[in-house]
């Protein structure tokens, strides 16, 4: 067995061109082959790839998908958003529990099935979900759990567990997955049908500054969620010196509610790929890097497929369209399990190898990327935007949606409302007709934005979804009128504190008290002055932490705070007695009563 | 074109090298601005967030950003001054620090900033984490319940000696920092000669052998608070 794994390691690594700046990928392969990542197979890596150990284990306890502990062979990952826990996940999580007869972050004594929990896997649609390895699991319900667990342990492999199968793409005989599409409302700019090629051809024809000129003429923002103008960064980007350049498709898609992406890449992935070759060819670069959250691993065969039709057929490859000397090929880079990694600059660190740390700016990716070297990162949606502008003209798209925000929104709605899915609008759309559309009418609030977004409550329902005033990546959750909204915060702020990469102060720690704060209010125990302390506290997490994450991440609370205040007045009291309501002095002495055995004579109840 | 770059910090006038980090910028012209992750000897590393500063009225970490013509620094004031206490506030309950019998009392930059900036008791509830201690060298202790996590250590051991003792695992919450090999510091190449040994800010990495040896009164800290070497460089006049 001890040989084995230095054979198998010295193929993997060997496989990578024992190039450290690869390590996801060996570690990935790893985890996958051995169930874990062992003590022995980091040294064994660290040697292969002339690196430390310890740059090993960086990357391996980082990520959510790796483990240095062994797993077992099947992993159910359950998902444990919010939306997934009002549509029952709850049930269903205890379900898997019961027929396996482990608990969460337990394996089977067998070593063949280890159960856990994950956050949103881009399934809110169709809630309960859950991962089998790389197969997702949908709309289950309780006997579908103890069913599918029987299978389970009687051997049947993941990908026979589906037998429903979803549709457009997904029943592509490379994806055969039971996730459905649930897109209820295609619009002109992503969800159009286009020939393939066309754009690209067009771009082609224009010179790479042209091609800058009509992105930015279009008034072109990120969809991703920042909103920065296109153009602009794609110029400097194109401006920056570096021996070479990189552009990178976001597609980690980890906000909750989020699963707009997923859609895309199912069933236009020839638009994104065609944006990433335009932009590529704008900025003057030759590789393209679609960073694919794990949670979409099984779109990834069919992906890569689509990308060997593209190059089959001239559209990747050296020297595309002939005129003008451009090449340009994409690969797949997986992510492992990390919210964080959406971050732009978090991301690519991942595709160096590392942790899923942000790095600091400047330097700006545009002027140092990827490896040192001039990068734009992009959102899925955006590369469809930027192939349809090109193929439409800038002006077709400025004249879509609002003045300031030029075109289209896909937004994926999900939680309580009669239509889930995802819905392509035109910006400038009011949240209240949305509602309407997706038969969420009597929401008491609705998440705008996911977590790092804004909770709004009927007042705000007249506002608009645009850049300037309700701005979104896509996630829209509806809270229906019997919902707990500080049960929705608190899990939201549970959220963060998971996938905070603790690199600073303010959210690896503030998080953890502002969430402490919260539940000493949801419990009863809270006094008005901590209405204050909250505010306090969630306001310096914002100003002083390094990246996006941390900086939105007191969202839900100061959020809730603002439009739902009368939430935390009805629970928090002043106390009679004046002592601390959070000293209970009866717990405090638990633990040295147990000791001693006997119960303190004078703080008797 | 001048080859200094103007700014203000606090409304007085500085002038700084291109290039240069605020912090940097700051220290030249005798102004101190609080830090702990980040050190002379070292690349930044943006990670404690205390040097945080409001430029033109947004937020940013004095270590890593750097001058800009006209620039307008906000250091001292009292909103700034709230934010640095919460983040040494929330330092202080992350981790287990007992000042009071700790062998860095007195030369402690966590517990010198506390003075500096008037905190008496931390606003938030202590965490009391489960961390651990590694005595194993035979010079060298780590102990992790005072760690702050400012990665000193980290970038010392690479960029100083050479070698790679330490690294960050694990994340958020769960983030510590680990030596490079199963588990114990004796596994590695490390030797109380390190850079590395020298750069914790706190008490979480000590030389063995060592502590107790200035008298209290006299130790770096009794005499005068953090920062005031770089203030008592403050240029007559500026
Ligand atoms: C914590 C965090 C997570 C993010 N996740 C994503 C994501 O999943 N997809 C995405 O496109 N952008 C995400 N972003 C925004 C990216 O940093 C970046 O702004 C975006 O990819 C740029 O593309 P765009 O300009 O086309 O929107 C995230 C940002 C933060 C701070
Ligand atoms: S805000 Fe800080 S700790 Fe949080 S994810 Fe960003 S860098 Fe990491
Ligand atoms: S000193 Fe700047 S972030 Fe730590
Ligand atoms: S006094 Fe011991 S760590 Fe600061």
């Amino acid at each position: 067995m001890g040989d084995d794994l230095a054979e198998g390691i010295r193929q993997i690594c060997a496989a990578c061109g024992n190039d450290r700046t690869r390590m996801m990928d060996i570690v990935r392969q790893v985890q996958a082959r051995y169930g874990c990542v062992s003590s022995r197979a980091m040294d064994l890596i660290a040697a292969a790839v002339s690196t430390h150990r310890v740059e090993v284990e960086s990357v391996v306890s980082f990520y959510a998908f790796l483990s240095t502990r062994p797993k077992g062979r099947v992993i159910i990952r359950v998902c444990d958003d919010i939306i997934d826990r009002m549509r029952g996940g709850e049930r269903v999580a205890k379900a898997f529990s019961d027929a396996l007869g482990i608990g969460f972050g337990q394996t089977t004594p067998d070593g063949l099935i280890t159960l856990e929990r994950t956050a949103c896997i881009g399934m809110s649609d169709q809630a309960p979900a859950a991962l089998i390895n790389d197969v997702p699991v949908t709309e289950l319900s309780s006997d579908a759990a103890w069913e599918i667990a029987r299978k389970l342990k009687a051997g049947t492999p993941p990908d026979k567990l589906v037998q429903r199968i979803g549709d457009g793409q997904n029943a592509h005989p490379l994806v055969q997955s039971m996730v459905v599409n649930n897109l209820r409302l295609a619009g002109p700019v992503v969800f159009a049908p286009l020939e393939t090629g066309a754009a690209l051809r067009k771009a082609l024809a224009m010179s790479p500054q042209e091609v800058i000129r009509d992105v930015k003429t279009a008034r072109l923002r990120g969809r991703g969620g920042a909103g920065f103008p296109t153009g602009m960064k794609w110029d400097f980007a194109r401006a920056a010196e570096g021996p070479r350049k990189y552009v990178v498709c976001n597609a980690d898609e980890g906000e909750p509610g989020t699963f707009k992406d997923r859609v895309i890449l199912t069933e236009c992935p020839d638009l994104v790929f065609e944006g990433m070759t335009i932009a590529g060819y704008a900025i003057g670069s030759d590789t393209g890097i679609l960073y694919l959250r794990a949670e979409y691993a099984y779109l990834r065969a069919y992906l890569e497929d689509v990308l060997e039709r593209r190059r089959k057929h001239g559209l990747l490859g050296r020297d595309l369209g002939g005129r003008e000397r451009f090449s340009f090929d994409i690969r797949i880079q997986m992510g492992a399990g990390a919210y964080v990694c959406g971050e732009e600059t978090s991301l690519l660190s991942s595709c160096e190898g590392l942790r899923g740390d942000p790095k600091n700016r400047p330097p700006f990716p545009a002027q140092k990327g990827l490896l040192g070297c001039p990068t734009t990162v992009n959102n899925v949606e955006t590369y469809c935007c930027v192939a349809r502008i090109l193929d439409q003209g800038p002006g077709w798209f400025a004249q879509l949606g609002s003045k300031g925000s030029p075109g289209t929104k896909v937004l994926s709605v999900s939680g309580d409302c009669r239509r889930p899915g995802v819905y392509e609008v035109p910006f400038g759309v009011k949240l209240a007709e949305v509602l309407q559309m997706v038969g969420g009418q009597e929401a008491q609030a609705v998440q705008v934005g996911g977590p790092s977004g804004q909770m709004v409550g009927p007042p705000e329902f007249q506002r608009t979804i645009c850049y300037d005033d309700l701005a979104t990546g896509g996630s829209i959750m509806v809270f229906g009128p019997g919902r707990d909204l500080l049960e929705v915060v608190d899990a939201f702020m549970e959220f963060f504190i998971d996938e905070s990469c603790g690199y600073c102060t303010p959210c690896r720690v503030g998080n953890v008290l502002l969430r402490g704060q919260l539940r000493k209010i949801i419990q009863g125990r809270g006094e008005p002055a901590d209405l204050e302390n909250l505010q306090s506290l969630g306001t310096a997490v914002k100003a002083a932490s390094r990246c996006g994450l941390g900086q939105t991440s007191p969202n839900p609370v100061l959020s809730s705070l603002k439009n739902f205040r009368s939430l935390y007045e009805t629970r928090v009291r002043e106390n009679p007695d004046g002592l601390q309501p959070t000293f209970d002095i009866r717990a405090a002495l638990g633990e040295a009563e147990r000791i001693t055995g006997r119960k303190s004579a004078v703080f008797a109840q | 074109m001048s080859s200094t770059v103007t700014l203000t910090i606090d409304g007085v006038e500085i002038q700084a090298q291109p290039g240069q980090t605020i912090l940097k910028a700051a220290e030249a012209a005798g102004v101190y601005i609080p830090r702990l992750c980040a050190h002379p000897d070292l690349t930044p590393h943006g990670s404690c967030r205390v040097c945080t500063v409001f430029v033109n009225g947004r937020p940013q970490s004095a270590c890593t950003q750097p001058v800009a013509e006209g620039m307008v620094v906000e250091n001292a004031s009292e909103r700034v001054t709230d934010l640095r206490r919460q983040i040494i506030e929330m330092l202080f309950v992350e981790g287990n620090h007992f000042c009071m019998f700790c062998e860095k009392s007195g030369h402690c930059e966590l517990q010198a900033l506390a003075y500096r900036l008037g905190i008496t008791a931390p606003r938030f509830p202590y965490q009391f984490p489960a961390r651990d201690v590694d005595a194993s060298h035979p010079d060298i202790l780590i102990d992790r319940n005072r760690c702050i996590l400012c990665g000193r250590c980290v970038r010392a051991s690479r960029e100083l000696d050479g070698k790679n003792v330490f690294g960050f695992v694990g994340r958020g919450p769960h983030k510590r920092v680990a030596v490079n090999a199963e588990a114990r510091l004796a596994d590695t190449d490390a030797t109380a000669g390190d850079r590395a040994m020298d750069v914790c800010p706190v008490g979480a990495i000590l030389r063995k052998r060592s502590g107790y040896t200035v008298p209290v009164g006299q130790r770096p800290y009794d005499r005068r608070p953090i920062g005031a070497e770089i203030e008592s460089a403050r240029k007559p006049g500026a």
